[in-house]
């Protein structure tokens, strides 16, 4: 065991937990964002809020998420390790500021990051937390005729304070009631201040990822004149573009549609 | 004997009144570029340090930053003043003894060089030229502009090498190796030491030295015995002299005079990895191998 | 008084193997007991104390420069001869051994070269066993290519910097044995001072360059590796620190200084831009296999190229003189170092020198490019005209490269025995330090040779043999001979420390330079050289009453370390005068204008200079006393070299 310690107490061990758990960070983003693009879905948010409670209680899903959260608490407190640890190898340093050409992201790698963890607290406080701690979300009942596929949507007002869900399906109508997250959702983008504020980590992601991802498989040293161009290509265009790119077209479609 | 003057004419080095060392006049300068010079002084590496401004008058754009400073040195001595340290050796950008931050950048603003192979040719006349030590915790200055690199030695000699004893060895021809192998490992042979990377990098990191080394020898097939012990050794190493991290921002390669690849520090972590996670190789041991 | 080589009697192809046999040898637990002591760490100290420290003895190693890595070998560009004869042309120990003999014009001795081109081939497993990354071919063998002065591809190379990769090898085998505690490493560390003790080397006396600190070490036996003295030109192609000093202080002590008039001028280095310059750099002699060297026929078409009213290009084809195409058809632009120099110093001394300061001759390589093409031309010489680009910001592929001689390597150095012993005992010199192998001219590749042969494989079974002899008692560091070398040591830094006078010290290094260069450089004569002594005399006066050294002892001083430097060098270019004063021929590198054939080439005197000169200090300002040792020729036949 001691020796998995130094193992992971070397500079290099430290690298390790950043690349493994940045990548792990890199698919959730995925996912992610695979599922929030149900917002764009015109179905009075029907597929969303199923979506937000299919994640919220299905148990393996819920082991997974929990592992994020501390994928994301390791990587952030590593980075400070880290950091601290470069300060201290420069202890004086330049007068004249450093004009070489290392590309911009990767030399601002901790104030992305910083950038990155207020924007995550912010977001799992207002969506995370509220959903699964916080009684202000009311819940929507969606009936849907399994024949003719026609929906209907009303508000929902549990009997019991820890009613959750549920799914019933009476007389070839399905009905399903769950938290509105989608109403907190459409309520948080009408307001600008906070849609700049997420296209603003948005951009945050997108230079922290267009550095990180192949960052990670350079610190990994899966190097090779083959694969290489690929994963910058891959960390270049998925991570730094359209992820970033989905992520912020929401706050700004939903904003719109609030102004109508 | 006899003195026998066959095709040769040697009139001019038989008129021996040309040189007088007496009054010959060393100091004529063929150059009129003016420059002014923020330089860091410091008088060891107890003492706080400071930039002191000087002027370099009459430099030459031939001349070599080096012969620069020189030149600046020589008036300074005249004057009874201390001349400005600075390491430096064989002058031609191999010994890597050299280093100076100039003007925001190792070795100067150009690419692929050493300072002792920049000239003032780069310079334009009134300029500022800033020039600083390397910068980290693991290169204290000691004195002026030069910095003790010795971390980089203790370093190698924690396991960069082959341990083979003089003599006993196998034909030299009997171990081929794939040109493109040979190649690869001479790229990575081909760093000078001079700390460049170490300077340039926002994290005074050493991996772009320690990686060209462990790459070199991890790369040949005479390296492989040692190849999971070395890297553990020269890690463990590098950390203790406390530089800072790899962040693959990829400035070491930028500024590097011999252009060694970032490449060279994904084959360390890779065999790092490797040898720390799934191989029975130890590093060597403090009192031996 | 006559010197004894002790070369082992026999036939010259047995002589090395008996004499292994006849050496004693040291017990091995016994050997810890031994402390040696090495200077330097280029090719030959590295590897002596790598090797001496794997034995078991107990190594401390030292170098002025900050890391052992950085000794100057490190700069050797061409390649490493080895008597490999993998290309199946021809090549065999004798033949290299003979090649070497003939290239140093017959001043060396036949046993230690034979020797030395024996052991060539143990140099190369060695070196490919430590991972040093040699040229290979597609077949995954080594390859080979040519150099100047031999008819067969025995050289092997690294690229352009054969030298770094073996430096390095050697580095890394030293690095080992201070990881095993078996070698102390003492960096930024001068040598001052020999100590000798009832006639033999017991230790040495040093200045740590970071504190000042005077420090004495003990030994029981001292190996200087400290390279050559071409810096006594000032300007060479040697590194800026390389210096004399060690060597110099040990001749002071008693030991021999043999030929230090053999001087090597490479031809093609980078021309001198002015007053400022403070090294030349050379560029590998491999462009003559292309170029064409010529200079303007006329005074008048150079001088108009040297005010730039005409191009290079612009000179007409008749206007050219092709001299070394036109003076030896048959070997060309080819000929040996020392002839190639010697013609370009012509044509600068009658006026038809190019370039700015006019000390220059054309290196034109537009005929190669009109053959072969830039892209051949790039892929073969490519490094080369980025250098030559870099430091002249001349483009070599639109203009001729100027090129003009410089001082590369000095064949003189300490007189060795053939066990590499001085004629103190315990007091040895290994690599460019001693005098040993090249005769009055060294072939291309035979430096990095040489300097790792010593190391790795002579000084190993030699000084064992001494060693045994004196026996393992440690020796007396108490001993007064200590006090008084460090106390000496102190006097000689407080006179230096004392000159405060109105002339830097970089100016007499520059005028030294001047006198030598100019009258026992590439071409001497008695006139001249008679009017240098008495200038390097009045130099040196000058030097002790009006140079300025700036600082204290106490604290890194590099003014200091260079006064102490030049000093040893002014004295030292007194004796190379004087040497090349007495030996009234030419050969190899050492040029007499008033003894040469019909042809202008170096005409050798065997019947009264067939040995070698080895110098006696007598004290301060006593002429130096020569001692000779006679050269024999067992194997070998004297000719004339010629290469019409």
């Amino acid at each position: 065991m001691s020796e998995f310690k130094q193992t992971f107490n070397s500079s290099l061990g430290k690298k390790l937990i950043m690349a493994l758990t940045g990548l792990f960070l890199c698919t959730f983003l995925i996912v992610h964002l695979g599922g929030n693009l149900l917002l764009f879905k015109n179905d009075d948010g029907y597929s969303f809020n199923a979506y937000a409670n299919f994640l919220t209680h299905f148990p393996p899903i819920e082991v997974i998420a929990y592992l994020l959260y501390l994928c994301i608490l390791v990587h952030t407190i590593y980075a400070i390790i880290l950091t601290t640890r470069n300060r201290r190898a420069r202890p004086v340093g330049y007068a004249v500021q450093t004009k070489s050409p290392a590309s911009w992201s990767s030399k601002n790698m901790g104030i992305l990051g910083a950038i990155l963890f207020l924007f995550i607290v912010i977001h799992m406080g207002d969506f995370w937390f509220t959903y699964k701690y916080n009684n202000i979300l009311g819940f929507k009942e969606y009936r849907t005729n399994l024949v003719t596929g026609e929906r209907t949507v009303t508000d929902f007002k549990p009997e019991y304070a820890d009613f959750e869900n549920s799914v019933a399906t009476e007389n070839n109508v399905e009905i399903v009631r769950v938290k509105d997250l989608h109403a907190r959702v459409a309520f948080s983008f009408s307001h600008l201040w906070y849609v700049i504020f997420y296209v603003i980590a948005m951009g945050a992601v997108a230079f922290h990822l267009l550095h990180g991802f192949q960052s990670a498989f350079r610190t990994l040293g899966w190097v090779h004149r083959r694969y290489t161009p690929i994963v910058y290509f891959i960390g270049t265009w998925l991570f730094a573009v359209i992820i970033p790119l989905g992520f912020a077209a929401m706050p700004v479609v939903y904003f719109i549609q609030s102004l109508k | 004997m006899q003195a026998v003057s066959g095709g040769y004419n040697y009139k001019k080095i038989t008129d021996y009144t040309t040189y007088n060392p007496v009054t010959h006049n060393s100091k004529n300068m063929s150059g009129n570029m003016n420059l002014t010079l923020k330089v860091w002084r410091q008088k060891n590496s107890q003492a706080a340090g400071k930039f002191v401004t000087y002027k370099a008058e009459g430099i030459s754009p031939d001349m070599s930053f080096l012969e620069m400073l020189d030149v600046v040195n020589e008036s300074l001595t005249l004057k009874g003043d201390e001349p400005i340290h600075f390491d430096h050796d064989c002058r031609e950008g191999i010994c890597g003894m050299c280093s100076l931050y100039i003007n925001g950048r190792p070795h100067g603003p150009k690419k692929a060089i050493t300072t002792c192979q920049l000239h003032m040719r780069s310079f334009s006349d009134g300029e500022t030229i800033t020039i600083e030590p390397w910068r980290s915790a693991a290169f204290p200055v000691v004195k002026d502009l030069a910095t003790d690199r010795s971390a980089f030695d203790r370093i190698q000699q924690a396991g960069g090498y082959i341990s083979v004893n003089t003599g006993g060895v196998p034909d030299a021809n009997e171990i081929p190796i794939p040109k493109v192998i040979a190649d690869e490992a001479f790229n990575s042979a081909t760093c000078i030491g001079c700390g460049a990377c170490v300077a340039a990098c926002k994290n005074a990191s050493a991996m772009l030295f320690v990686s060209a080394k462990v790459s070199q020898l991890g790369m040949l097939p005479q390296g492989q015995p040692e190849r999971y012990s070395r890297v553990q050794s020269m890690v463990a190493q590098m950390d203790a002299e406390g530089f800072g991290n790899c962040t693959n921002t990829g400035a070491c390669e930028a500024e590097c005079p011999k252009e060694i690849t970032l490449t060279n520090i994904s084959r360390m972590n890779n065999d790092y990895f490797s040898a720390k996670l799934f191989r029975e190789e130890h590093a060597h041991d403090q009192n031996g191998d | 008084m006559s010197l004894d080589a002790k070369i082992p009697q026999g036939p010259l192809a047995e002589k090395w193997s008996k004499h292994k046999f006849n050496l004693k040898l040291v017990n091995p637990a016994n050997k810890r007991k031994y402390d040696i002591i090495v200077v330097g760490t280029g090719l030959a100290g590295a590897s002596a104390a790598a090797s001496l420290a794997e034995l078991g003895y107990n190594v401390k190693s030292f170098c002025f420069q900050d890391s052992p890595r950085r000794a100057h070998s490190i700069a050797a560009q061409g390649g490493i001869n080895a008597a490999k004869n993998y290309r199946n042309d021809g090549d065999s120990v004798y033949r290299l051994f003979y090649d070497t003999i003939k290239g140093g014009d017959y001043r060396s001795r036949e046993g230690n070269v034979y020797r030395l081109a024996e052991v060539s081939v143990n140099i190369i497993d060695q070196c490919v066993a430590q991972g040093v990354p040699f040229a290979r071919e597609y077949g995954g063998l080594l390859d080979n290519r040519s150099f100047g002065g031999a008819q067969v591809s025995r050289t092997f190379y690294a690229r352009g910097q054969t030298g770094q990769q073996l430096l390095l090898g050697a580095y890394s085998a030293l690095n080992r044995q201070i990881h095993l505690g078996k070698v102390k490493m003492y960096t930024r560390t001068e040598m001052l001072d020999l100590v000798v003790i009832d006639g033999q080397a017991k230790g040495i006396v040093t200045r740590n360059l970071k504190t000042g600190e005077i420090d004495t070490h003990e030994g029981h036996a001292v190996l200087l590796c400290t390279g050559g003295y071409g810096n006594v030109f000032y300007l060479s192609t040697n590194a800026i620190g390389s210096n004399v000093t060690a060597a110099w202080r040990a001749h002071k002590r008693g030991a021999f200084f043999a030929n230090p008039c053999y001087t090597q001028i490479h031809p093609t280095c980078i021309p001198v831009t002015g007053d400022h310059q403070s090294k030349l750099t050379l560029m590998s002699e491999s462009l003559r296999n292309d170029g064409r060297v010529w200079a303007p026929k006329t005074v008048e078409t150079a001088e108009k190229l040297r005010k730039k009213q005409i191009s290079a290009a612009e000179v007409k084809e008749e206007d050219r003189d092709y001299f070394l195409e036109r003076k030896y058809p048959s070997f060309g632009n080819l000929v040996p170092r020392d002839v190639a120099s010697r013609n370009a110093k012509e044509m600068v001394d009658e006026g038809r020198g190019v370039g700015g300061s006019g000390f220059a001759v054309f290196l034109d390589f537009a005929d190669a490019i009109k053959r072969l093409g830039e892209d051949t031309v790039r892929a073969k010489y490519g490094n080369l005209f980025d250098m030559y680009y870099q430091i002249t910001d001349e483009n070599p592929y639109k203009q001729p490269m100027r090129i003009y001689p410089a001082v590369h390597y000095t064949m003189g150095g300490l007189w060795v025995d053939y066990n590499l012993s001085t004629n103190v005992p315990g007091l040895y010199a290994l690599g460019e330090c001693n005098f040993s192998d090249h005769g009055a001219n060294r072939l291309g590749a035979s430096a990095l040779m040489q300097g790792l042969a010593d190391g790795y494989f002579v000084i190993p079974y030699t000084l064992g043999d001494y060693l045994a002899t004196i026996g393992p008692k440690p020796v007396d560091k108490n001993h007064q001979a200590f006090e008084q070398a460090k106390q000496d040591a102190i006097a000689h830094i407080n006179k230096l420390l004392a000159l405060k006078g109105t002339k830097t010290v970089s100016e007499y290094h520059r005028d030294l330079g001047h006198i030598m260069w100019e009258y026992c450089g590439m071409a001497r004569t008695e006139e001249g050289l008679t009017k240098a002594k008495g200038l390097i005399q009045q130099l040196k006066a000058d030097f002790w009453t009006n140079a300025i050294v700036t600082g204290e002892n106490e604290e890194i001083n590099a003014a200091l370390e260079r006064a102490g430097r030049v000093a040893d060098f002014i004295e030292l270019g007194e004796l190379m005068v004087t040497d090349a004063l007495m030996r009234r021929e030419s050969c190899g590198g050492h040029f007499r204008l008033e003894s040469q054939t019909p042809e202008g080439e170096a005409l050798r005197n065997d019947d009264e200079f067939a040995f070698v000169a080895a110098w006696e200090y007598k004290g301060e300002n006593q002429p130096e006393q020569l001692n000779k040792e006679e050269l024999v020729f067992e194997n070998v036949k004297l000719t004339q070299r010629s290469y019409k």
